[in-house]
């Protein structure tokens, strides 16, 4: 349980190792910046927790909400399927993951819920936007099992 | 104007570094992070070389190191929802204790300078007193459950059994002994987001935090009897906000550490810098200004801790999502 070897941060550090959202890590465009293009693409293919489709084809995602500022600043709204929607942290934290995963480590990723579009809008900013505790949940094996689903999709 | 300059970085740690500890002679230095080990530094001629790797003492995350005041122990704060108490003795260092109780991840963990007291908390909403005895037994002192959501760091007040706490609830909390029950006796709510950390200066009778909420604010004791007129309802000392230092920080301020030496103040932040404050000569006492002294740009990620060396004057320690853990000298 208590290896001593952890693989180092930044592109797939993470305990569980997942195959399929492996060979995109760390890969920028061919002139090394990243646009709001290219990280909608890295999210878009997400699968829902609930249903088995994307969160493009659900139109939780789209390339106007994705934002990118500075050259290492993004800024990603999601829009539940409805204001009582169960999965939105679920959702958001896959989002965030597949960024962290995914993009180089001194982006500084931002992931929040378009307003005004959930019941629990200011509640579920606030916990993905904790560091600490998106750590700990990505730390909790059944947690992550489910965004492991999540992100398990083709390139 | 003063300067911060970049004066040893320290490689080791694979991952995120998410606490520094000084030891309290100032010769030592503790660091842990998300690699589940702790790393002891000193010095070895000019340079800084890890002395010891601790890698068995828990299985996740490890959030936090503190060092008790007479030096003998230190103590590992855990995801994995214990703290350790480790000693040096033979040439190595023992885990003496493992202190179960919370729920899951405990997040801070501060011995009082009695060396009486010793505090824990966690994501479980509580704050753990535990008593020390002689024979280094722990017994719990009391449990709190006095905030609303997880509790980010603990702090004893210097000179006092007077305990201070942070959290995701937006306050921080004061508790004190009463008899045979701790007790809350402050309960200050000027933040408006995380309070992720807090920190006494050297005479205890001012306290600085820092927030999500992007700002840094400086609260000051008022003892019953008081010059200025403070209430202080029960003969209990009242706290109050005299400072809020905002406009500086552009992302999550997630940590601050108050010189006892010389009253520099530093902030670890969101947005890779470490910032140092001092008081303004021509401050006034009960509503003091601050100035930014100087800013340092090194880390290449989130800082998550900063540490004055409590002997050596201008020294400071810091831990970065950047993997690394710096040291730095303000002139």
């Amino acid at each position: 349980e208590n290896s001593q070897e952890v693989p180092a941060r930044g592109c797939c550090q993470d305990e569980i190792k997942p195959s399929a959202t492996k060979s995109g890590c760390c890969q920028d465009n061919s002139d090394g910046k990243f646009d709001s293009k290219g990280i909608y693409e890295l999210i878009r293919n997400i699968m829902d927790p609930e249903h088995p489709l994307t969160l493009e084809a659900l139109n939780v995602v789209n390339e106007a909400d994705v934002k990118v500022y500075n050259e290492r600043e993004v800024m990603v709204l999601f829009t539940p399927t409805i204001p009582h929607c169960s999965m939105a942290t679920m959702i958001g934290l896959a989002i965030r993951v597949r960024l962290l995963r995914t993009l180089p480590p001194t982006f500084k990723v931002t992931v929040r819920i378009s307003p005004g579009t959930h019941v629990s809008e200011h509640p579920i900013n606030k916990q993905l936007a904790d560091k600490e505790r998106v750590a700990a949940a990505m730390e909790n094996r059944n947690l992550l099992a489910v965004i492991e689903q999540c992100l398990t999709f083709e390139e | 104007m003063g300067r911060l300059e970049g004066s040893h970085i320290l490689h080791g740690h694979k991952g995120r570094v998410w606490n520094v500890a000084w030891h309290p002679e100032g010769h030592l230095l503790a660091s842990c992070g998300e690699d589940k080990t702790i790393r002891i530094w000193g010095r070895d001629g000019q340079k800084w070389v890890c002395k010891t790797c601790l890698s068995d003492g828990h299985s996740r995350t490890i959030r936090a190191v503190s060092w008790s005041a007479c030096g003998k122990f230190l103590a590992s704060a855990s995801f994995d929802g214990t703290t350790s108490v480790w000693t040096y003795t033979k040439g190595d260092y023992d885990c003496i204790m493992s202190l179960e109780g919370h729920e899951n991840e405990v997040k801070s963990s501060a011995w009082s300078h009695s060396g009486q007291y010793f505090a824990t908390c966690g994501r479980d909403k509580t704050v753990w007193v535990w008593e020390v005895a002689e024979d280094n037994e722990y017994e719990c002192a009391a449990v709190l459950f006095n905030h609303a959501q997880d509790v980010k760091k603990v702090a004893w007040q210097p000179g006092r059994d007077i305990l201070a706490s942070c959290s995701y609830d937006d306050s921080i909390k004061m508790f004190r002994e009463d008899g045979t029950e701790w007790v809350q006796c402050a309960n200050l709510t000027s933040h408006t987001s995380t309070v992720w950390s807090i920190a006494f200066n050297g005479s205890g009778d001012r306290m600085a935090s820092s927030s999500d909420d992007l700002t840094v604010k400086i609260w000051q004791e008022y003892p019953p009897g008081n010059a200025q007129g403070i209430e202080t309802p029960d003969n209990i000392p009242a706290w109050k906000c005299v400072c809020t230092l905002s406009g500086y920080h552009s992302r999550t301020v997630y940590d601050i550490s108050w010189c006892p030496l010389s009253g520099r103040i530093a902030t670890a932040c969101g947005d890779d810098k470490i910032r140092v404050f001092q008081e303004s000569p021509e401050s006034d006492h009960d509503a003091p200004t601050f100035e930014l002294e100087g800013t340092a740009d090194g880390h290449t990620q989130d800082v998550n801790a900063v540490a004055w060396n409590p002997k050596e004057v201008g020294l400071l320690a810091s831990a970065s999502d950047d993997g690394t853990v710096r040291l730095w000298c303000a002139k």
